[in-house]
Parts: C-alpha cells; structure tokens; sequence
C-alpha cells in the first residue's frame, strides 16, 4: 500500500530525518545517551538500557509482525553467520564497554554536549569502519561466512508459524522485566 | 506540557515509544532502526574527499555505496532529537569527562579522549563485522526474530559487561 512512497527518495529522506529526531528524543529522555547509564547497565547495577531495549522489543515485535500479516510491510532479518555475529559482536562488545556509548547513543551522546563522543568516539568509529572497508575482501572470503545461516528467523528456524514464537516471547521478556522490578534493579 | 522538560521519562515509556516508532519505519519507510551503515557510509565520503572516485571502486563501498540515505538522515535526526530533549530539561551544556569516568580515573580530558577513540575504533570495526549495532541487531533485528541478531546482541553484552569489569572493577580495583 505504502510501496511505491518507499521509492520516492525525497520524502523518505526527510522521514528518516522525522524519525530521527523523535528517536533521538526518546533516547535522550530514556538516560540511555549518557555514559554513566550505560557503564551501570555494563557493570550490571542499572538495567535502564535493558529496559529500554526489552520494552522497544516487546512492543515492536507484535506490531511489526502484524504488519506482515496484514501484507502492510516486510521483514529485513540481517543475514548472518557464526563468524559475522559471535566474533564481530565480541569485537563490538569491547568497544562498547571502552567507549561506552553505541553508535546510535553516541549520536545522542553529541546532541547533549558530550565532547569525548564528538573527539573521540566519533572519529574512532569513523576510523573503525574505515578499516572494516580496507579489510573486507580478505574477511569475506573467509571468517564472515563461518556457519552461515543466511537470513534465517527462529519461526523459519523452528518451521512454524511466527506467531508461535511471538507470544511466548513476549511472554518471557515481560516476565524477566517484571522479575527486575521484583528484585529491585 | 511538563512532560517535555522532564529530566528523564521511565524506561518502559520511552521503550515503548521506540517500539511504536519501528512499527512505522516498517510501514512508511520498508526499514528497520539501525544506525552503524551510517557511520560506514560517511567513512566513505570523508575518504572520497582524499582519494577521490577511487573509493568507489572498493568491494565493501559497492555493497554499501557511500551516499546520504534514509538511515543517515536518522543518525543525523538523533543528533538533533537529542539536543532538543536534553535542552527542554536544561541538561544540554558541553563537557569532557562522564561522571563516572571522573570518579574512577579524573578529570583529565585526554585520558578519556583516548579511550573513546580507541573504544570507537573496536566498535566501528565491530558493528560492520557483525553487520549491525545496538539498534540495528539488539532493538531492530532482536523484534523480528532474527537469529544472526539475538546472537551479536547477546555478544555485544557479553564483550561489554567483561571489558567494562576489567576497566572499573580490576584496573581501578
């Protein structure tokens, strides 16, 4: 219904724009663009960014496979493999923990006034995936395809229908949620 | 509208506001939230400007062609959504060193400066060799299910949490 807007590139530069801000606000007023909050998830004695994120999920998840259900929208699953996501996400893991932002908080990071972001973090990352670019073709044809999985799902995993895997999901992520209230975190 | 100048909102509303907000890059955009191809497409740009259409001509830069697109008009939307939010509650004033990193290692900004940038290098080169940030695989990819994302998520807090032990608990002790 909405496809051919996709494709018209100045409204949807704009929409990102859109889309950006309301995201950046929501970040910003979530504590998850400052430092210290992210350092207390990492040292595990302040879980707002694990809240935020589990509530994001748990609250995205029905909507968007609604859409797909109703052929409103499409899913983009990231293809992957073992190589790409344990050995990349270790690498980024420590990164995150040197840096402390990510690079969508870094972002926020800046819009509030965090110089170490904008002189060090920002570049850092700039120089980083400058490299990733140099050393690409030698990765490719090796380590990023270990245990490739492709585009895979666990609904298409389990070779069921997604809403199977929704709901209990959901299910299990409010729980543990409700279990941090219970123990106080 | 008190709850614009807010210092901050609770966690789960803010979460929740950015679960609605997927459901619409979904239907108007056909995209999920991610923000580390930004960063790789402006390393692009910045490398263009010194090398010329050379850079085009590298593999990664094909797949990933260094252009403003809808994405990194987001990560420049967050800038700005940001800095509105933290104006709002009076939040928004310039400065060096995180509080926390001040308690354990001082005020100095150069310290702090190194280590981001060595932080951001890892990260950087981390994000586009998992494919995907914290936005893009641990919110973005996580919702749908994917499997290549609940992996890198559940790695990025796995290098996280031990790198950030060794930092505060063993090298400060």
């Amino acid at each position: 219904m909405f496809t051919t807007f996709h494709s018209k590139k100045g409204p949807q530069l704009l929409l990102g724009l859109g889309m950006g801000i309301v995201f950046g606000f929501l970040l910003q007023k979530g504590g998850v663009t400052n430092y210290d909050v992210i350092i207390g998830q990492l040292l595990l004695d302040d879980f707002t960014v694990v809240k935020v994120m589990l509530t994001a999920v748990v609250t995205g998840m029905p909507g968007v496979y609604l859409l797909k259900t109703l052929g409103l929208g499409k899913l983009h699953p990231k293809p992957g493999s073992f190589g790409t996501s344990v050995i990349g996400g270790l690498i980024f893991g420590v990164g995150f923990g040197t840096l402390g932002y990510c690079p969508g908080t870094i972002a926020g990071a800046v819009g509030q006034g965090y110089l170490d972001a904008l002189f060090g973090g920002v570049i850092g990352v700039l120089i980083g995936a400058g490299l990733f670019a140099v050393l690409y073709p030698r990765l490719d044809e090796g380590i990023l395809h270990k245990g490739d999985f492709g585009e895979l799902t666990f609904p298409r995993l389990l070779k069921v229908n997604h809403w199977i895997v929704v709901i209990p999901v959901i299910l299990v992520l409010v729980c543990f949620l409700l279990m941090l209230e219970k123990v106080g975190l | 509208m008190e709850w614009l100048s807010m210092n901050q909102w609770s966690p789960y509303v803010a979460g929740a506001g950015i679960g609605v907000l997927s459901w619409f890059t979904f239907l108007l955009s056909d995209k999920p939230l991610g923000c580390s191809t930004a960063f790789a497409r402006t390393s692009g740009m910045i490398e263009r400007l010194f090398r010329g259409r050379k850079v085009m001509e590298k593999p990664y830069y094909k797949e990933f062609p260094p252009t403003v697109d809808w994405e990194w008009m987001l990560v420049l939307g967050i800038v700005i959504g940001s800095f509105v939010s933290a104006q709002l509650s009076g939040e928004f004033y310039l400065r060096w060193v995180p509080g926390r990193w001040e308690v354990a290692f001082g005020h100095e900004p150069w310290l702090r400066v190194i280590m981001a940038l060595v932080g951001g290098m890892l990260m950087g080169f981390g994000a586009r060799w998992a494919g995907g940030c914290t936005s893009g695989h641990g919110i973005s990819g996580t919702l749908q299910l994917s499997v290549s994302s609940w992996l890198a998520a559940l790695c990025f807090f796995i290098g996280g949490i031990a790198t950030v032990e060794l930092i505060f608990r063993i090298l400060v002790g």
